[in-house]
């Protein structure tokens, strides 16, 4: 077996969640190599040269491929995904664009968002929120299979250099250019990769008194912000905070939810954490019963409180 | 312009899920259905298109089993001038779907395609991007912002890890629906009976020459790992001592 491992990158370094889809790769077996598709991203493919378990890392250099646009992006691992039993990559917004595109062009089923490999053919993944899980087994030549990254534990360390391949990029599509792009300016760690994530619901009330009072709690903890769908439809934060079946799906080592009742939706996103606090009014909220410690009160009073004990 | 929405049946987003006894799928019967709320915010995207003015007729199409006319009904009653049934017994994978679509694209010639970004059963978030791939189209994935051009170009801004990201795309093309692009409105009682007398044609994969076989085996659903509730502490004082002392995570 031989499986290609799709990297995102930003051209400049990796994303974190790299390593956890190599976790995924190892977990399948067989020879793991590495496509870093971008444009002037020489020292991201340098970089993965030393990621563990890497066999190869395959280089396609290109303005075509600087935006990480999905037509140039799934044409060219359309073609290079005939050599392999497997093409894996991230289930986040990157991968998620890309991959069921590739899917189509080759001809084959995509399992998506997987949490577990079964066998080298058969996946486990949530379906309906979480609610269920569903194992698929695939007959088609080639897997292709977006990994949760959350569900496997990173790859550490680093190996022995692997060697450096470059590989040609395919012409420009021209179907679509990438006219700007706006990033959260924030100081704060990122949401997925974050050792603790504070996140708000509904019960804040008001786009001001989330950032009132959850601002400096995160800041006590150096905790990534989250929200809960509510929350973003309230309009008190950016959509990009969303945690949840249809948002971001984490797993840090604390998970604060505050005023969030703990909608199936919500739940999805979250209940890997590995502890989880609930402080909210109503003692009957959904979200009690995924918390190892609840607190029942007014978040208004309780917040402060909690940012002034640690 | 013409455009061409498709939408799924599926549980109603308010109820649990929960396997079959023998695990060979979800329970669904007797269960509430809806039309999965992402083709919602992708229907009155099409809907608001059409009342500015560049966009000429609506046809909303769906893939499944009888039931879904009912979905389709709804689409018609927010405001789609027609439907389209492809009957298939079976559950359809969203390439099988893909592949119907491309034939029905193929019939309807519309300008644009506009779908949700993913369907609130499988969660699977591939159909819109299969289609564009099949089809040799742009894609615009998880828009909250769609801005027709004249010159046969969309300004579509996306959500994305860390923000917002704008894309010129050429026409036609796909565009997938993500939370914020609008508000769904709701279908009025004289729409749902105006709905009644619109055409809905029904076909069959094979009218499409589509295979819409599946390429997955179900080995089985089950449920996911429980959680367990702990308890409920009395004050902050307690719940930081939990942490530090028990959890260990401050």
């Amino acid at each position: 077996m031989s499986l290609l491992v799709v990297a995102e990158h930003d051209n400049h370094t990796f994303k974190a969640s790299l390593r956890h889809v190599l976790a995924a790769a190892r977990d399948i077996g067989g020879d793991i190599h590495l496509l870093v598709a971008g444009s002037g991203c020489e020292a991201v493919a340098q970089a993965a040269r030393a990621l563990p378990g890497v066999a190869c890392v395959r280089w396609a250099d290109d303005p075509a491929l600087g935006d990480g646009g999905a037509e140039n992006l799934a044409l060219l691992v359309s073609r290079l995904a005939r050599d392999y039993t497997h093409v894996l990559t991230a289930a986040s917004a990157f991968g998620k664009n890309w991959a069921p595109r590739a899917a189509a062009l080759l001809d084959v089923a995509q399992i998506s968002d997987i949490v577990r490999v079964d066998a080298p053919d058969t996946f486990t993944r949530p379906i309906y929120a979480g609610s269920v899980w569903a194992t698929y087994r695939s007959a088609d030549p080639v897997k292709l299979v977006t990994v949760r990254p959350t569900a496997f534990e990173a790859v550490a360390g680093d190996g022995a250099p692997a060697p450096l391949e470059a590989v040609s990029a395919l012409p420009d599509s021209g179907l679509s250019r990438r006219m700007s792009v706006a990033l959260n300016q924030s100081t704060r760690p990122e949401l997925e990769s974050a050792r603790v994530v504070v996140s708000g619901g509904r019960g804040l009330g008001s786009a001001e008194r989330f950032k009132a009072l959850l601002e400096p709690l995160a800041d006590k903890l150096q905790a990534a912000l989250g929200a809960s769908r509510a929350a973003v439809d309230s309009g008190y934060v950016p959509n990009d905070y969303q945690v949840g079946q249809t948002g971001k799906v984490v797993a840090p080592d604390l998970y604060i939810a505050v005023g969030i009742s703990g909608a199936i939706q919500h739940l999805a996103g979250m209940k890997a954490s590995r502890v989880i606090v609930a402080i909210n009014k109503d003692p009957e909220a959904p979200i009690f019963s995924v918390a190892d410690y609840g607190l029942v009160g007014d978040l208004n009073e309780i917040v402060p409180r909690l940012t002034d004990a640690l | 312009m013409k455009l061409l929405v498709p939408v799924k049946r599926v549980l109603d987003y308010n109820i649990k899920a929960r396997p079959k006894a023998d695990g060979s799928g979800v329970e669904l019967a007797g269960l509430k259905m809806s039309m999965n709320p992402f083709d919602e915010i992708a229907m009155e995207a099409a809907i608001r298109l059409k009342e500015a003015g560049q966009a000429t007729e609506i046809v909303a199409v769906s893939c499944g089993p009888a039931g879904n006319q009912e979905t389709l009904r709804t689409a018609l009653a927010l405001g789609a001038d027609r439907a389209i049934l492809v009957t298939c017994e079976a559950d359809v994978e969203p390439l099988a779907v893909a592949k119907l679509l491309q034939a029905l694209v193929a019939r309807e010639q519309p300008g644009l395609v506009l779908c949700g970004k993913q369907a609130i059963d499988d969660d699977a978030n591939q159909t819109g991007q299969m289609l564009a791939a099949l089809l040799g189209w742009a894609q615009a994935t998880f828009a909250s912002r769609i801005e027709l051009q004249g010159d046969g170009a969309a300004l579509v801004t996306r959500e994305i890890d860390g923000g917002l990201e704008t894309l010129s795309i050429r026409l036609p093309a796909v565009i997938t629906a993500d939370l914020r692009l609008n508000e769904p409105r709701y279908a009025t009682l004289p729409n749902i009976m105006k709905a009644k007398k619109k055409p809905l044609d029904t076909l069959a994969p094979a009218d499409l020459g589509v295979d819409t076989a599946p390429r997955l085996a179900l080995v089985q659903v089950s449920e996911p790992p429980e959680r367990q509730g702990g308890l409920i502490v009395p004050d902050v004082a307690a719940l930081v001592d939990k942490l530090k002392n028990e959890a260990k995570v401050i």
